[in-house]
């Protein structure tokens, strides 16, 4: 018996993202669809960035995650429109985010606050930061550096 | 609208693909090389995006051209004469400055080309170039302001970014002049006229380049040859020694 998508949508909930393994790949909203067709269970991915080196990882990890499960003929489909943003990361994500020292990512192009010490007073250091998907602030209260998860 | 010839649009998809691929593939030169520790992580990020867009650029490319190549075979097997890149993106880092300067004045075009892209005839070329516009904003912000932060920084910082835009400016028109291929997918409203998007990049430029108190080259003579292949320069030989080299020494290798 085909175990069903709701169901599977749980599994994919319990597979972490290969560089900020506190939200899963389900919470940055990188899974766009999953669906039966015939015996074989098509998984849609929209990367985050063209160059993330952890696309082929993170796709690897989906299907380990099902083949573990017991489905024995998975199909990941790369689907890149509409691109991804920002805007998909689960409010759950955005939490974990947070409790984790990563600032979320936030419309007005920065973070609201310190991710350690919650100070709104932050800086930014540079636009790009340890991956492509984050930029580098310092807080000027507790003068700790931190990664923002930023807009795209 | 008119119908494209399918080897025009594979010499145009190429041209997208070979000018992320040669600059990427530059830029990530500098990693580990960088003066500072952000700007090294910065170049690192940008030439990742870079090669990224090259997948999609190529990945389509190969599709359209339908002779079973693959992205990884027109990036790694092609020769020089067979790369479509504009000569601006081949040549060489020099200096971080001139890297930044060469960085800016293609990401200023790229930026527009892109945006047009996105609104293009070709399902699969509007959605790489909506994905590839996001990031690219972020690379021209960056370029843009480090152009800035040098040309009006100390008098050695700005002359050599004075030297930079006199070496590089010659570069630029390539961008914007059109041939018959660009001619037939613009026909096919699948990309602009090359030409159109001068109007915005010379406003972008020329108001960087004044807020970094330099001075564009009065002499209007542009270099061509790069995107139709005619005529690249000796740079781009020299980097495709290293960037193709295992794949000529052990064909077929893969991880
Ligand atoms: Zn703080």
């Amino acid at each position: 018996m085909k175990p069903a998508t709701e169901e599977i949508w749980s599994w994919l909930d319990e597979v972490p993202d290969p560089e900020i393994p506190v939200i899963s790949v389900v919470d940055l909203g990188i899974v766009r669809d999953v669906a039966w067709d015939g015996d074989t269970l098509e998984v849609a991915v929209t990367p985050t960035y063209s160059g993330c080196p952890a696309t082929g990882v993170i796709s690897m990890d989906i299907e380990t995650a099902l083949h573990d499960r017991g489905i024995e003929n998975v199909r990941i489909k790369t689907r890149i429109s509409p691109p991804w943003t920002t805007d998909w990361l689960s409010d759950t994500g955005r939490a974990k985010l947070m409790d984790y020292g990563i600032a979320p990512p936030r419309a007005a192009g920065g973070p609201e606050c310190c991710p350690r010490c919650k100070s709104t007073n932050v800086t930014r250091i540079s636009q790009f930061g340890s991956t492509p998907c984050k930029a580098q602030w310092r807080c000027t209260d507790c003068l700790e550096p931190f990664d923002y998860f930023k807009c795209i | 609208m008119a119908e494209v010839d399918q080897a025009q649009l594979f010499e145009f998809l190429c041209r997208m693909g070979d000018n992320t691929l040669v600059l990427g593939h530059w830029v990530s030169e500098w990693c580990g090389h960088a003066p500072v520790l952000e700007e090294d992580i910065a170049l690192a990020n940008t030439a990742l995006d870079l090669i990224g867009q090259t997948q999609m650029w190529l990945g389509l490319a190969a599709e359209v051209e339908g002779k079973g190549r693959s992205a990884d075979d027109l990036a790694m097997l092609r020769d020089v004469w067979d790369f479509r890149n504009v000569l601006l993106v081949e040549q060489p880092n020099g200096d971080f400055g001139q890297t930044m300067m060469r960085q800016f004045l293609f990401d200023a075009w790229h930026l527009e080309m892109l945006g047009a892209l996105a609104g293009s005839s070709h399902d699969q070329i509007a959605a790489i170039a909506a994905k590839s516009v996001k990031e690219v904003q972020y690379h021209v912000e960056r370029s843009g302001d480090t152009v800035v932060g040098l040309g009006d920084g100390t008098s050695e910082s700005h002359s050599r970014m004075q030297k930079a835009l006199n070496l590089l400016w010659p570069y630029v028109g390539e961008m914007f002049a059109a041939d018959a291929v660009d001619n037939a997918v613009a026909a096919a409203g699948i990309a602009p006229d090359p030409a159109a998007l001068r109007e915005t990049y010379d406003a972008r430029v020329g108001a960087v380049l004044a807020e970094a108190t330099l001075s564009v080259p009065e002499d209007g003579f542009a270099h061509k040859g790069g995107k139709s292949g005619f005529q690249h320069s000796e740079h781009l030989g020299h980097l495709l020694t290293q960037m193709q080299w295992l794949q000529r020494a052990y064909p077929g290798a893969s991880w």
